[in-house]
């Protein structure tokens, strides 16, 4: 043993070696290997006649998702609907995460990193069905307004055209809720780790040079907690680009790249255009990634 | 205490304090409505409120086979991953955490690309490369797809142990006499244990519940999320749905909440020792 350890630590590399290769080989094989065949599937194509999949390079599947009206309205969709539930994720999370940042201490304090972890790490279906009961027509949110006598206003807002729908549950704004329900946790916990680096002598000074409380937040706080907030995007932007079980189950009529990715590779069996639709969001994460790396996304992680 | 980053007179507006509590509210609310709904009379509606409270639901759950099947696949397959992405999360972490050599900058990305991708891509890429290589779905292919974003899980939690860690311990240890052996024995492992194991419960808690990816490798076989999602679109099993739901917060939320206990930052155990 000693003698091991001996031999190791006179060759780093060997012992760098000897603890990445497991983990190395797992990882390029099961994880890249899957990228690389997802990659390669989708220059694929699927032979309409006898749909079965044509093994030679094309860009023919790439043409059809490019070409098809109702694959770019899909792909837009998707995007308006990432970038409206990231900008209001922000906009909840600011006055939580200034809360338990910068105000609440000692007991408080741990009231509110718990109470975000916990819904955070319950079970993501457990609250996908929970806000199906919330939406549902006889549900609570319709029982809720009821009460308040604001069933008009709902029935209005349902009626708005494009948004929404017959109910909460199958309308866009329902949809929207739930995905903004989410994934808030995700944009509170690295703005609040943005919050708690900013120096409390910053504020003291801009306090002492004269400015209010919202002009010291607005010219001092706000610009510090930039990096957190493209943190939190990052994962509210990709996370709702990707999913495809919320779409299906807060049932409004168009579809989602997710969606579309799940129901190609599954009844229609066309896993080269389903690998295509996929590469989709790995390339608006990428540009997302590089936008936010500029914000300084990567230091508050 | 007053926190140091708060100076005098700055006091949270009302704006600031109704709108933390409300959204604390926001998001605790769906999770106490599922609670309660597994106690309702009603069978057929998700009529609110509840005309009535009854414990009859989880008896009719706990009798179904179906259950009991699924929730025994998502145990083992959380089980196997866990181990899997303990051993290989932690060899990794210790590869990473303070060497420096060329490729690190990519292998770091790499180990966090599982997490920064959304899931359906890992999902897809596994079930074309399943495609490609003509493997059918079992349970180790799902056991391959949990264990690999579970690894990442488990590395980040040990890396950033051993990167909070001041090399001068493993220096003082050294230059006390101690072998590489000795050192990984007494001053490493002992440090990074509460974070091995938080890490572990993390991972176990997040394969138990995982759908996103499982859809994809998991064929005809019904992890208890499988079940669960297969229930969504079904509505005739409603108030066993509602059982399952508060049996899937709880053995989620156990280790979590461990998890939580384990790494706290002002822990006792990590001062004390």
């Amino acid at each position: 043993m000693r003698a091991a350890s001996t031999f190791f630590w006179r060759r780093p590399y060997w012992y760098l070696a000897l603890l990445l290769v497991p983990p190395l080989l797992w990882f390029g094989t099961v994880y890249l290997g899957s990228l690389f065949a997802l990659l390669a599937q989708s220059f694929y194509r699927i032979d309409d006649f006898t749909a079965q999949i044509v093994r030679e390079p094309t860009l023919a599947t790439y043409g059809q998702l490019v070409s098809q009206p109702a694959n770019v309205d899909i792909v837009l969709r998707t995007v308006t609907m990432a970038i409206a539930v990231t900008v209001t994720c922000a906009l909840i999370a600011l006055p939580i995460a200034t809360y338990m940042a910068r105000y609440a201490a000692g007991r408080m304090k741990a009231l509110f990193y718990v109470g975000v972890m916990l819904p955070m790490w319950t079970s993501y279906l457990v609250k996908v069905y929970a806000w199906r009961l919330l939406l549902a027509k006889e549900g609570i949110i319709a029982w809720f307004v009821g009460k308040l006598g604001l069933t008009g206003v709902l029935d209005a807002l349902l009626a708005t055209p494009a948004v929404g729908g017959p109910s909460l549950s199958s309308s866009y704004i329902g949809m929207f809720l739930v995905f903004v329900y989410m994934w808030l946790p995700f944009m509170i916990l690295p703005m609040a780790a943005a919050l708690e680096r900013v120096p409390g002598s910053l504020l003291q000074a801009s306090a002492d040079l004269g400015a209010r409380p919202s002009q010291t937040f607005r010219n001092v706080v706000l610009p510090l907690a930039v990096p957190g907030i493209a943190a939190g995007s990052v994962f509210t932007f990709s996370l709702t680009l990707g999913d495809y079980i919320i779409p299906s189950v807060v049932g409004a009529p168009g579809y989602f790249i997710g969606m579309m990715v799940y129901v190609q590779q599954g009844t229609a069996g066309n896993i080269p255009l389903a690998a295509a639709f996929s590469v989709v969001p790995i390339v608006l994460i990428f540009v997302y990634l590089s936008i936010a790396k500029r914000l300084g996304a990567f230091d508050a992680l | 205490m007053p926190s140091d980053r708060r100076y005098r007179g700055d006091r949270p507006s009302w704006l600031i304090r109704g709108g933390a509590f409300a959204g604390l509210a926001f998001m605790h609310i769906p999770v106490w409505v599922i609670i309660l709904y597994a106690f309702t009379t009603e069978d057929r509606t998700y009529q609110f409120p509840p005309p009535g409270l009854t414990l009859r639901w989880f008896e009719a759950a706990f009798a179904r086979s179906d259950i009991w099947q699924s929730l025994t696949l998502s145990l083992g397959v959380a089980a196997c991953a866990t181990v899997i992405a303990l051993v290989l999360g932690t060899f990794a972490a210790f590869a990473l955490a303070r060497s420096t050599f060329r490729a690190k900058d990519v292998l770091t990305v790499m180990f966090v690309l599982p997490i920064a991708l959304p899931g359906i891509i890992t999902g897809i890429a596994l079930l074309a490369a399943m495609k490609l290589g003509r493997i059918e779905p079992s349970f180790f292919t799902i056991v391959a797809g949990h264990a690999t974003f579970c690894l990442v899980i488990v590395y980040n939690n040990v890396v950033a142990r051993l990167r909070r860690l001041p090399s001068s311990w493993v220096e003082a240890s050294m230059d006390l006499g101690a072998d590489g052996s000795q050192t990984l024995r007494y001053v490493l492992l002992p440090q990074v244990a509460t974070a091995f194991l938080a890490g572990g419960m993390l991972a176990f808690a997040l394969s138990f519940d995982e759908i996103i990816v499982t859809i994809f490798t998991a064929g005809n076989q019904r992890t208890l999320p499988i079940w669960f999602f297969n229930e969504l679109f079904r509505p005739r099993d409603r108030p066993i749905t509602n059982v399952v739901a508060v049996i899937v917060i709880a053995v989620t939320l156990l280790p979590i909440v461990l998890a939580y206990y384990f790494t706290r930052p002002d822990d006792e155990h990590e001062t004390a020792h």
